[in-house]
């Protein structure tokens, strides 16, 4: 795609030195997203902590280290915080970063609500970590809080409601940032059925974050006044039910899983193609796919409670509407596929990734397909199978294509290119250490080994220490990854501005790294 | 659509660049305002003594804070920084925020809708009646374990007056809205000024029907699904009913100021859409809470 | 007892291993990587099903990771491979597309059997009510009058790692539910307090029992035995310890237990109830430890601290200090604001009632001196 000049030079470090004032009132899409990865990947090491304290307790057989409640407390934080505080934020990072520059904008539609949309995150994070220092201890109700437990809960629940509220604002905003953007602010010449297949999924994923969690802060809100305020929206002595929490969750909860996962196909989309040296396979069918997905994803929230003693005719609607979502997922992976075909691969560590994220992503997928068929998912709702299938898709799917990512932008951000070697180094050991703690989590939950439980019985034991191993050694290679990006961030060989052969894109169009202001005059797109 | 985003376009038929603000430190206040805020309720709802006055700092803070950020963006627009581009912009912001809303009520609709058809039905015939002996459900419901029958709120009276008013209210804004383009001040004045009288009106309606339920008919938070549902619909939306009125006030004071203009009013159509949303959500709920 | 040295942990390995499962399964009882042996018609059902789904997934992962490697393989640019610039493929994408739609709608039949079999609780031959407790399980059986609670049995010891663990760690209760083999029991599944979920993975039964609301599902059982689940939705900090045992008894040896069942519950009642003895503050205490040790200590702690909020201290408690007929209501009757403190007096008889009150009343730092006389409690019961 050819483009005619219209960048801006641009000045790095116009404003001078960036002191700690600077960085809080930022109005810079490359900067927000920067505070973005980097309270993600803080986040990251937080809450893979709290999965290590699980995995030590779960070593053996028997409680050695923690209390039942306290593991209980840490496995509803591990929870919120990898999907709130690193995953989340991370897509964010990764938007802020790359839509204005892959769509020919100076900055996203609002620059000043973009700055909040981050700093919410903070106070949130706070509120979360804090609840463990208060009377009662954080919220152990799992991160899901069904009531009544969660009604039981004590103040670190209250504080983990507010956290999350924080959160959704964030989220909300942010998505109304990301939507006007994408509507208002392409490069002239670039239709919708032209802009990168990135800005398509996150397009999608803010839709579905403006429909889901504004449920979600009702059902925070109908919680918090269960729990302090009298009423009984989730209680059978007042003519409520459980139960509608669960609806009404889950509601949110399903599109959530989606909006973890669309943008990680974006960032898929954009490596593959470089890599192979070829055009995405089949555009126009990606984008009804990722619609679809986005649509059908609206309406399938009760296969999460297939346990809870639904009508027959209700429990095959939400079966078949699931196993339709397979569909159009199916599709994306076969047009991955279809691009690498007959192209000229080579296999840095972006492209590593993407593909690793295809084998395993695949993985998570057929076993969601198993899932949804509502009479094995009898056997196997609330046991480590589930915890099998959603690591696979959201750990080595989300997850994977976020290193993928980073490891594709960061000499664009930075201008340095990182050391290939170590990077290929962290993508075969967390392959390896991946499959290892997860894979066996299927046979767990096969055998019936339940969720969120500190002990269990002796049939359980070797797998669970294989998982164990497994984790330590994910979790410690994890520490390569982050040797690498900071070595860049420092130094290294230079990069040119089209940092990739294959690559192709409004972002290559600019120098390594990104000056501090592009497109200031939006590029003619062809 | 051919082609993409509009680009707006100066005289010299240049592309006109798209507004960035400069460095601000308006989004962290925001968020030291809405955590000094959280960490209050959160204590307070713990009887913590020093919750209400934390609450009570950050909303302070929170309000000044809004009030410099959009004096900023005010002045921003009397400087005609903002283009046809960045005018789509706001509409684009304030359209999907307002579907946010709606789905925020939809929430608590869903919820209403779950407890009258599914979870009380099934407390009083279904499966589950033979743990509650004795309990008959229908609507308006309490719940088993409570012991209490609930008379219904009346749809007449202060509610249909309420709605009547709001309706009203409607047509003003629309009148001052329709008012603005074709330069008529006096109607534009007039219709913001009747519109905010109006829903002070509504609220203040609103808290004597608060008085009579809870006093009279001894209805509240707690008395099972329909106290919750009735207080928890009523009382959101008499919130957002008050910021309306917050914020048509301020339109009020500005367009008093002279600070609109009949070409450049994006503040007037935001606020009358929102006002219409929140008439909206009053008559479904009027339909759907008092009188089926 | 374990295959520890067949894994080499290489993915491909294990892989390779899971398509291999089916086949190793059936060998094994207590089984650790397979659904454990079906032995009721629906858990036959899921376990076909199971495999079916198995075998469609596998061919597609088959074909898919072939495809991929195929690729990665043949077209890579250190072999000089020419990128070619197709982007679609009409042909291809619609038939990529239909036959997704044909498995899923191939799968739509047996899937929707299972599901309207499982369901279907009509005329059943036996009733049972199953209610979930933080954290124990109780078993009503209406028709013939039997009632009583489900207890982990494993000792203390044994999760604290002081003593070795027997075969049934954490899956051995002190009652468990019995049924007759080939009859249809119909469950009623309720929860006292917060959500808990009853599961047998060889009867292929889950049913999540939710407070104030019944659910209802069935099974029959194929063959005697017996037969260990466990609690499957997070209710608190005992959560993993509340198994659930059920024993399948041949028909005759069902209706002996039924029999039995009536006439040893009217013996301990006997002995328990109308018991005028006066007993010392000093045997109370000693009878109370007991009794707060097996039962109470889990929440309010061996120390009386508790964990509050939920689980308040008992050391200086309000009402563990205050007049003995709190005391004795909140014990006997359970607290109104906070379901977890549920009602013990159908849990114990008037003797340990009484002792458990007196020593909460004269433990952790309480000094009140007072007693409790199981006539005491007897009288509170009416």
């Amino acid at each position: 795609m050819a483009n005619t000049v219209g960048i801006a030079s641009g000045q790095t470090g116009e404003h001078g030195k960036k002191g700690l004032l600077y960085w809080i009132s930022s109005t810079n899409h490359k900067e927000i997203g920067t505070l973005y990865l980097g309270f993600s990947v803080s986040m990251f090491f937080v809450g893979g902590i709290m999965a290590l304290l699980i995995r030590a307790e779960l070593f053996q057989p028997g409680l050695q280290f923690l209390r039942p409640e306290l593991f209980n407390q840490f496995t509803t934080l591990h929870g919120l915080i990898m999907v709130f505080g690193a995953v989340m934020p991370a897509f964010v990072g990764f938007a802020n970063w790359q839509l204005p520059l892959m769509l020919g904008a100076p900055d996203m539609a609002f620059p000043r609500l973009n700055n909040m949309s981050f700093w919410l995150l903070p106070p949130a994070a706070i509120l979360l970590v804090g609840s463990f220092f208060v009377p009662g201890g954080a919220s152990a109700a799992g991160w899901t809080f069904y009531p009544p437990l969660s009604v039981q809960m004590g103040p670190g629940m209250d504080m983990t409601i507010f956290a999350v509220h924080l959160l959704g604002i964030s989220s909300i905003v942010g998505a109304l940032n990301i939507i006007t953007t994408i509507a208002n602010m392409r490069a002239p010449g670039m239709t919708m059925m032209k802009m990168p297949m990135f800005a398509w999924t996150w397009l999608v994923t803010a839709y579905l974050l403006l429909i889901v969690m504004p449920v979600l802060a009702g059902a925070m809100t109908m919680l918090l006044f269960d729990r302090h305020f009298g009423t009984h929206f989730f209680n059978a002595v007042g003519g409520g039910d459980p139960v509608l929490f669960q609806h009404i969750f889950w509601f949110f909860g399903h599109p959530e899983v989606y909006i973890l996962i669309l943008p990680a196909f974006g960032i898929v989309s954009s490596i593959i193609p470089t890599f192979a040296r070829k055009p995405l396979f089949g555009y126009r069918s990606m984008v009804f796919a990722t619609i679809a997905i986005g649509g059908l994803s609206i309406f399938v929230w009760g296969h999460h409670m297939f346990t809870v003693g639904f009508p027959a005719a209700v429990q095959l609607f939400y079966m078949y509407a699931t196993m339709l979502v397979a569909v159009p997922t199916g599709v994306k992976v076969f047009n991955w596929i279809a691009t690498m075909w007959k192209g000229s691969m080579t296999f840095e560590a972006p492209m590593l990734f993407s593909v690793g994220f295809l084998l395993v992503f695949v993985l998570g997928g057929v076993t969601g397909v198993i899932l949804s068929v509502a009479a094995v998912d009898i056997q196997l709702q609330d046991t480590y199978y589930v915890v099998a299938h959603f690591h696979y898709t959201m750990v080595a799917g989300s997850l994977f294509a976020l290193f993928a990512g980073t490891y594709y932008w960061l000499p664009k951000w930075t201008g340095y290119m990182y050391e290939e070697k170590l990077a290929q180094w962290h993508f075969w050991l967390s392959m390896i250490f991946f499959n290892m703690t997860f894979f066996v989590m299927h046979f767990l939950g096969l055998a019936g080994m339940p969720r969120r439980i500190p002990d269990y019985p002796l049939q359980f034991a070797n797998f669970n220490m294989i998982a164990s191993i497994g984790a330590f050694g994910f979790g410690i290679t994890q520490l390569l990854f982050v040797y690498v990006v900071v070595k860049c961030i420092r130094g290294g060989a230079k990069a040119p501005a089209k940092v990739w052969e294959g690559a192709t894109g409004l972002e290559w169009t600019v120098p390594s790294p990104a000056p501090h202001h592009t497109f200031t005059t939006p590029p003619h797109f062809e | 659509m051919a082609n993409s985003s509009v680009a707006s376009y100066n005289s010299a038929g240049n592309i006109a660049p798209y507004f960035v603000p400069e460095p601000s430190q308006w989004p962290v206040r925001v968020a030291v305002s809405l955590l000094f805020m959280t960490a209050g309720a959160a204590t307070w709802v713990n009887s913590g003594q020093a919750g209400p006055f934390l609450l009570a700092c950050g909303l302070l803070s929170l309000v000044l804070v809004l009030f410099g950020w959009f004096g900023n963006v005010i002045r921003e627009g009397q400087n005609s920084l903002h283009n046809a581009q960045v005018d789509r912009s706001f509409r684009l912001g304030m359209a999907w925020f307002i579907f946010t809303e709606v789905m925020f009520f939809g929430a608590m609709f869903a919820a209403l809708f779950y407890m009258r058809e599914i979870s009380v039905p099934d407390l009083a015939h279904g499966l589950s009646a033979q743990l509650w002996q004795g309990y008959s459900g229908g609507w308006p419901a309490s719940g088993p374990g409570l012991h209490s029958t609930v008379q219904p709120m009346s749809a007449r009276g202060v509610p249909a007056l309420n709605t009547a008013l709001l309706l009203l209210s409607g047509l003003t804004i629309t009148m001052a809205h329709q008012a603005m383009p074709r330069g008529n001040f006096r109607l534009l004045i007039f219709g913001l000024a009747a519109t905010v009288a109006l829903g002070l009106v509504f609220l203040l309606m609103q808290a004597t029907e608060y008085r009579h339920a809870i006093s009279e008919l001894h209805l509240t938070l707690s008395q099972g699904a329909y106290g919750a549902t009735f207080f928890l619909l009523t009382g959101f939306h008499g919130v957002h009913v008050a910021v309306g009125v917050t914020m048509v006030s301020v339109i009020l004071v500005r367009s008093l100021l002279g600070q609109l203009t009949p070409q450049h009013h994006f503040a007037l159509d935001a606020i009358s859409w929102y006002w219409h949303f929140v008439g909206v959500v009053w008559l479904l709920l009027y339909i759907v809470v008092y009188c089926l | 007892m374990q295959s520890f040295s067949s894994w080499k942990g290489s993915p491909s390995a294990i892989i390779l291993m899971s398509m291999l499962a089916p086949s190793a399964a059936t060998a094994s009882t207590g089984a650790r990587f397979w659904f454990q042996p079906p032995q009721t018609e629906i858990a036959h059902r899921i376990s076909d099903l199971h495999i079916l789904l198995l075998w469609i997934c596998a061919a597609i992962v088959a074909i898919v990771f072939g495809l991929m490697i195929f690729a990665m393989v043949r077209y890579r640019k250190s072999l000089g491979a020419v990128p070619a610039q197709f982007e679609s493929n009409k042909k291809v994408e619609i038939i990529w597309s239909i036959i997704p739609i044909l498995i899923v709608l191939g799968l739509a039949w047996p899937a929707t059997s299972a599901v309207i079999w499982m369901k279907n609780t009509s005329n059943a031959d036996i009733l049972i009510k199953i209610t979930g407790y933080q954290w124990k399980w109780q078993y009503e059986y209406p028709t013939e009058n039997i009632s009583f609670f489900s207890e982990l049995s494993t000792p203390r010891a044994q999760i604290d790692n002081l003593q070795s663990k027997g075969e049934n760690y954490l899956l051995e209760v002190d009652h468990p539910m019995v049924v007759p083999v080939g009859k249809k029991v119909r469950i009623l599944v309720t929860a006292n307090d917060v959500i808990h979920s009853w599961w047998v993975p060889a009867f292929g039964v889950k049913q999540d029992a939710i407070p104030g609301f019944i659910r209802d599902a069935w099974f029959r059982v194929d063959s005697p035995g017996i037969y260990r689940g466990q609690c499957v939705e997070l209710c608190g900090k005992d959560h993993g310890f509340m198994p659930v045992v059920v024993k399948a008894l041949p028909q005759d040896e069902y209706a002996a237990w039924v029999a039995g069942y009536a006439t040893s519950r009217a013996a301990s009642s006997t002995a328990a109830a109308g018991d005028a003895k006066n007993y010392t503050i000093e045997e109370l205490k000693t009878q109370g430890e007991t009794v707060y040790g097996a039962k109470c200590a889990a929440c309010h702690q061996p120390s009386g601290s508790g964990l509050p909020p939920t689980f308040p201290a008992l050391a200086h408690g309000k009402v563990a200090t205050g007049p003995m007929a709190g005391t004795i209501d909140i014990v006997m009757n359970g607290s109104k604001k906070n379901p977890a403190m549920m009602a013990w007096k159908t849990q114990l008889n008037d003797v340990e009632l009484a002792a458990v009150v007196t020593y909460i009343r004269n433990s952790f730092g309480n000094a009140s001196g007072d007693l409790a006389q199981p006539k005491d409690i007897a009288a509170a019961r009416h």
